[in-house]
């Protein structure tokens, strides 16, 4: 994985709240057996009208006020529902490297930080006035610095964010939580020789 | 059981017995995981993964691999095949085979008489057992709980760290008591339980905790109905839900495949009879809720939060005073062309369909099938059956529901997750409302513009010969 310390970018607001992984990525698209391309889905059903390929104008991804917002600030709860990992791949496949929410459902926050898109959280009017911004200002851009933990907002005004230890070592030097796992192995091997293996699938 | 005297809760007792490694301020608790279950839709990219790096699976004899997600459910051909049409799931079930025979797991293909729902088969076969770790890259391995097994979803990344190691990072989650205290009434069921709390805590409102669910209500349950509502706690936003082993529990698992058997069940017995939570054991939060009030639920927008009493009324978006919840029913009522203070009784339906890892049990069958019997679907509804396994589907055939759902005009399919997730073209058409016993009425969940209520297989029935949306109690009572 790439390390990341610090990520810049304009932001993009979709204030609805619970948005779910099957809106990020509709089921009819994971039928693939790798992660490319994933990103012309991302929101899909939103994003293009019933033919599936014109873009829908009114949805605020297509608007060219908005082109190469990096950013998404969302709604609470985001990427609730299924455990996809195709949803933080079509979301980095289109563009974004953080989303910003008041909170984030777990499976998707786990596996966005293991793709290296940041998922922040910060309370409701900082909410409220990044969906302000980004309606009133396209463009707006927002920084974060991993390392400090902190969301610097257009106007100067810094807000820190929580992030757990294990998840910040791990982006700051690109390190992969598989490699950590598999230096464990004489930690397995005790645990094992300890404990009855309680099923067994061959037999 | 307790810890230096300190009473413990079930959860605590299944993850302090799989900790390999203990949470510390600088890394997650690693958790050592008894049992992994794989499908073909979250696993191509995990087993491209371990090939990248050449690792092995550390325990395929812990590990499981059936196909469900993308697989047709239409009926077997004349050699007994059922039919692939889809380029692109032929190709990702084959990739499927191809890693689970290159990596030595077990695997049931597409038609085996042992495929099916992997939230189905696992405990149909034995394989889940109180007290084990269970995981699945899906986010309904929750249902595994209902025997007081820790099973939660994970991501992709996750199915291959388990493939590769056995373990997994994870941080402590906090514990919530869900209470369900007193009986349920004729023709309200578990369904109806989880519909319900789902409808109070909110779709995020467990999220970071896992649920222990317990009461009278929950103990009266059978093992099936006690997976229904183990299935739906990711609905509010919890990984895992449970419920402790009981003598309900013990006699469900006898004599199964994998279960274990003469010196090996006694020993099993001895740590499962450990895991109920002490008394006195403290949860992070508790709710309750009293099964005697509770009537036939029904969702009315587009997240599982977004339910009532089947009686009730849609909320008004005017009435909500937070703007983000505002906002998300507006575009909800919107979705589902529905009015503030509509009724949902008497709405008119398309399709009916009955399935699902929360509804495909043999149980949830012989309720609809115990409804249907001596009634037509109305001429207006399609009524899929999509038995939750070939094991599943075996069963009702042998008790002769197929052929009642036949004669009443419902189709009897394969078994595979089939319209819940839409992916194998079993979907809604655009604009269609469907009651469904499946666990997700998002947006397009069942087909691009579908509309879904989520129901009872009885709710279900109900409403398949009625035409619209029904109470069953109203058509049991007569």
């Amino acid at each position: 994985m790439e390390k990341i310390r610090h990520i810049s970018g304009s932001i993009i607001g979709l204030p609805a709240n619970d948005i779910d992984t099957d809106q990020i990525i509709p089921a009819r698209f994971l039928k693939v057996t790798d992660k490319a391309g994933l990103g012309k889905a991302a929101f899909c059903d939103w994003r293009y009208l019933e033919d599936g390929e014109t873009p829908n104008p009114a949805f605020i991804l297509n608007q060219p006020a908005y082109a190469g917002a990096s950013v998404l600030v969302a709604g609470n709860n985001f990427g609730c529902g299924s455990s996809r990992e195709h949803a933080p791949w079509a979301l980095l496949g289109a563009g974004f490297n953080a989303v910003i929410s008041t909170d984030f459902a777990d499976i998707f926050r786990n596996n966005a930080l293991k793709n290296g898109l940041l998922p922040i959280v910060v309370d409701r009017d900082t909410q409220q006035q990044l969906f302000s911004l980004a309606d009133e200002d396209p463009g707006t851009t927002v920084s974060v610095d991993v390392e400090a933990q902190e969301l610097t907002l257009p106007d100067g005004r810094r807000v820190n964010f929580p992030l757990d230890g294990f998840s910040k070592y791990c982006l700051l030097h690109g390190v992969d939580q598989l490699g950590y796992l598999l230096a464990l192995e004489d930690d397995v091997l005790a645990y094992e020789a300890g404990n009855p293996q309680r099923v067994t699938t061959t037999d | 059981m307790t810890d230096n005297g300190r009473p413990r809760t079930l959860f605590e007792k299944v993850w302090n017995a799989h900790t390999v490694r203990e949470q510390s301020d600088d890394s997650p608790a690693v958790l050592y995981i008894d049992l992994h279950l794989v499908h073909e839709v979250t696993s191509p990219q995990a087993f491209s993964m371990l090939r990248e790096r050449g690792l092995m699976v550390r325990r395929p004899e812990q590990t499981i691999g059936t196909m469900d997600h993308s697989t047709p459910t239409t009926p077997r051909n004349e050699l007994g095949i059922i039919p692939i049409a889809d380029a692109m799931a032929a190709k990702q079930l084959d990739t499927f085979s191809r890693n689970c025979s290159d990596f030595g797991i077990p695997m049931y293909a597409l038609g085996d008489e042992h495929q099916g729902i992997v939230h189905v088969i696992g405990p149909e076969k034995g394989l889940t057992q109180p007290g084990m770790t269970i995981v699945c890259g899906d986010s309904h391995t929750s249902t595994h709980g209902a025997f007081g097994a820790l099973a939660f979803g994970i991501g992709t990344s996750e199915v291959g760290h388990v493939l590769a190691t056995q373990t997994l990072l994870q941080n402590k989650p906090r514990t919530m008591a869900v209470n369900v205290e007193g009986r349920l009434g004729e023709g309200v069921t578990a369904k109806d339980i989880i519909l319900a709390i789902i409808a109070r805590i909110g779709i995020g409102g467990g999220t970071g905790q896992v649920f222990e669910y317990r009461g009278e209500a929950i103990r009266s349950l059978g093992m099936e109905g006690r997976m229904t509502v183990c299935n739906m706690s990711i609905e509010g936003g919890a990984r895992a839900g449970m419920v402790a082993p009981d003598d309900t529990t013990f006699e469900y698992m006898v004599g199964r495949q994998h279960a274990p058997s003469g010196a090996d069940w006694d020993a099993a017995m001895a740590y499962w009879r450990t895991l109920p939570t002490d008394d006195g054991a403290a949860f992070d939060q508790q709710i309750t809720l009293s099964a005697d009030e509770l009537i036939p639920m029904i969702t009315y927008g587009t997240n599982p939060g977004m339910g009532m009493p089947i009686d009730g009324a849609v909320p008004a978006p005017a009435d909500e005073p937070d703007f983000n919840k505002k906002t998300a029913l507006d575009k909800a009522l919107a979705y589902m062309d529905l009015s503030p203070g509509q009724r949902l009784l008497g709405k008119a339906i398309d399709v009916v369909f009955i399935g699902s890892c929360t509804n495909s049990r043999i149980t949830d069958l012989r309720q609809a099938a115990s409804f249907i019997e001596g009634r037509k679907v109305a001429d207006s509804v399609r009524m899929m059956v999509v038995p939750g396994s070939q094991q599943v589907k075996k069963q009702a055939e042998s008790e002769g529901l197929d052929d009642i759902f036949r004669a009443a005009g419902a189709e009897w399919r394969e078994a595979g997750c089939s319209m819940c997730i839409a992916m194998n073209g079993d979907q809604l058409q655009p604009g269609q409302y469907a009651v469904s016993t499946s666990n997700r009425n998002f947006e397009g969940r069942q087909g691009k513009g579908g509309r879904t209520f989520l129901a009872s297989p009885l709710t279900a029935a109900a409403s398949a010969v009625s035409g619209v949306v029904a109470d069953p109690r109203v058509l049991l009572a007569d």
